[in-house]
């Protein structure tokens, strides 16, 4: 671990002195009755890759999309920098954003829909040329400077909507759905080379997205979003790991959850009983909820062992019994279903760490079993 | 099948039947009358019925004679009656045009951006004076404009004029007239146009420093100029041979050469002349339907 100063640098929102710089107070937005953003505070670091995860619908681009001043607040108020953006329209905000369609001029070469924005400030010419030339090296596409858009493919056009965002270096640059129109190669390349570029120029993104992968690759830090709300905001770790409810644990990744009802509520573990895993769930820290209440039990299942003879030690916490009823081989792990006596399906995954393995097959009886650590209780 | 397969075997098929029925129609009633025309221009006047001297003529027993006349198309460019009416014809075409624009690209513009439901009514609004006649409509405006019309009726009525406006046979009617009858023929192309903008580019504008008007000029009006060419046409080349609107709006002082034409054909039965006049007027003509068809096969390509 390094030092304190050093770790608030790194992660300014642990910094309570820390100054936001982007600050979302309270913000509501309703179309007619239905409010599609629903009382969010956010606070943004400068640098920060900040991803906004959810579901379509959830509100997510509206939030966006009121950062970039397309729409108006209901009510609350957003800072940048410091500034009330309140009244604010889109061309005086020192924002820009890059669209989901990447919305290219087609009657403007690349180079012309790049220069657009400086033209637009009456930035001197050599300089537009000069910015232009650089942003262009930056995404690689010297040598497409005379293409029209519709010349281009979807990578590199992506890379123009970049460039034309960024070239009049925004203090703060939105994202929406940035790579959802790639395919999955280029997808996993462009969202290195996003981070690169990121980190090149310091600038803030806030990115809108629906792929979680996408989210937990590219982010500082994750709001998921749900039904106008921002549900919980972490690192890509903390969102994972201590999910705080079961539609994040769910959301982020896949899991299996255990509904069941606490029977020792202690300081230091708790054990669970659950009807529908059919035994007991020993958790090796405490947690805090009202005695008899109904929690859920989230293991991810890459936490899951699963072996065919009874692992060692076990008691009769945190192990089960159950048959394989389907298993999918995807190279460098493979993902079984387990259904257990009760009937619940249990999703394990396991690496293929030999070639020659002894292959567990369908319907063979297995245990699977887990670390105290593993599972997370939500109460919601 | 069975009834086509006779006449494949002549080398006639379904599909190349479907391509000659309108190409015969159009060699029928495009071509064949073209000619006609055309072969009037290039003969004499005559007092008979027709009254043109024929183009070819047997001369004594075994000579055939083929005798063009140019004087007809000679004296379109001696009689200054001609060119200014030729003129004229464009300019009242042009200004009719631009009229067109200046209030369709608005409606056209509102038209695309309205919600589904309210976009069928406008259209079918823009469409709707297609139900009556032509004739009907122009008379209808003969009704309005004229001195004890409607218009100035409600005008008087209202005290903001005593006595009634002189509206009815002045260049104003018939530009009122053309506007009127040609303003669909600019509103849906331009619409059709419009429709396919993808509206995300002017938040794109905005969001790189343009205000609402200057993304108008620098976004929609370019990606819009094939629709406003397509429309320009549609009304500059039929309002240049216009006819029946300044034959009933216009008055006598509107010279234009649909009226020429006419008053060629019937008042002094002089076909020749009359047939030169619509043969230049074509071949005015031709280039700007060319740029149309060229225009109409970008659009239809889809290449900016």
């Amino acid at each position: 671990m390094a030092n304190a100063g050093e770790a608030a640098k790194a992660a300014p929102w642990r910094d309570p002195g820390a100054r936001a710089y982007v600050q979302i107070e309270r913000v509501s937005k309703s179309f007619g009755d239905f409010k599609a953003v629903d009382d969010v505070s956010l606070k943004i670091y400068q640098g920060e890759i900040f991803c906004l995860l959810g579901a379509s619908g959830c509100g997510k681009t509206t939030l966006l999309r009121m950062l970039g001043g397309f729409e108006t607040p209901t009510s609350g108020r957003i800072l940048i920098d410091g500034e009330d953006m309140s009244g604010v329209p889109p061309y005086e905000r020192p924002v820009n954003m890059m669209f989901q369609s990447y919305a290219l001029f087609p009657h403007m070469s690349v180079e012309q829909n790049v220069a657009f924005g400086l033209k637009q400030d009456g930035v001197a010419k050599g300089e537009i040329a000069e910015r232009v030339g650089t942003m262009l090296d930056l995404v690689k596409l010297r040598g497409f400077e005379k293409r029209k858009p519709h010349q281009l493919s979807g990578g590199q056009r992506q890379r123009v909507a970049l460039a034309r965002s960024l070239v009049k270096r925004p203090k703060l640059l939105l994202l929406d759905e940035p790579l959802g129109a790639l395919d999955k190669k280029l997808r996993e390349h462009t969202q290195f080379e996003l981070i690169g570029l990121q980190d090149k120029l310091g600038v803030t993104f806030l990115v809108v997205t629906h792929d979680q992968e996408e989210a937990m690759t590219l982010a500082s830090r994750i709001g998921v979003m749900d039904h106008g709300e921002i549900v919980q905001a972490g690192t890509p770790a903390e969102i994972y790991e201590f999910p705080s409810s079961r539609f994040v644990a769910d959301f982020v990744g896949s899991v299996n959850i255990f509904e069941g009802k606490l029977l020792d509520d202690e300081p230091e573990y708790v054990r669970i009983g659950s009807e529908e895993l059919g035994g007991t769930i020993y958790v090796s820290h405490g947690i805090s909820a009202a005695p008899e209440a109904v929690v859920w039990a989230a293991i991810r299942p890459e936490k899951i062992f699963m072996s065919t003879a009874a692992p060692h030690g076990a008691g009769s916490d945190n192990v089960v019994r159950g048959a394989v009823q389907d298993i999918a081989y995807l190279g460098d792990l493979s993902i079984y279903l387990v259904k257990l006596p009760t009937g619940k399906v249990v999703r394990v995954t396991q690496p293929n760490t030999s070639r020659h393995a002894e292959a567990i097959t369908w319907e063979q009886q297995v245990y699977l079993s887990w670390d105290a650590s593993s599972p997370v209780v939500v109460t919601r | 099948m069975r009834l086509l397969a006779p006449l494949r075997r002549v080398g006639i098929s379904g599909r190349g039947l479907v391509v000659t029925l309108p190409y015969l129609w159009l060699l029928l009633f495009f071509v064949v009358p073209f000619v006609i025309v055309l072969k009037i221009s290039f003969s004499d006047v005559d007092l008979a019925i027709p009254p043109y001297k024929p183009l070819i003529d047997w001369v004594g027993k075994n000579s055939l004679a083929i005798r063009l006349n140019f004087n007809n198309y000679a004296f379109l460019f001696t009689d200054p009656l001609y060119v200014h009416a030729f003129l004229n014809s464009v300019k009242v075409a042009f200004i009719s045009t631009v009229l067109c624009l200046i209030i369709g690209y608005p409606v056209a513009y509102g038209i695309a951006r309205s919600t589904s439901t309210t976009r069928n009514i406008l259209l079918l609004l823009v469409v709707l004076p297609f139900w009556t006649s032509l004739l009907l409509r122009v008379y209808a405006w003969i009704g309005l404009l004229k001195a004890n019309g409607v218009i100035n009726n409600v005008l008087m009525a209202l005290g903001v004029i005593h006595e009634p406006l002189e509206m009815l046979y002045t260049p104003f009617a018939m530009y009122v007239g053309i506007v009127y009858s040609y303003l669909p023929f600019v509103i849906l192309p331009l619409y059709a146009n419009l429709e396919k903008m993808d509206w995300q580019l002017l938040e794109a504008a905005q969001d790189l420093g343009c205000r609402p008007w200057q993304a108008f000029y620098k976004i929609t009006l370019p990606l819009s100029r094939n629709g406003i060419l397509a429309g320009s046409m549609l009304v500059f080349i039929p309002a240049v041979g216009e006819f029946v609107i300044p034959a009933l709006l216009g008055g006598p002082n509107a010279l234009m050469i649909g009226r020429v034409l006419w008053d060629e054909f019937f008042s002094n039965r002089a076909w020749p002349v009359a047939s030169a006049v619509a043969i230049v007027l074509l071949l005015l003509l031709v280039p700007f339907m060319m740029w149309y068809q060229s225009v109409q096969a970008r659009e239809s390509a889809g290449t900016r």
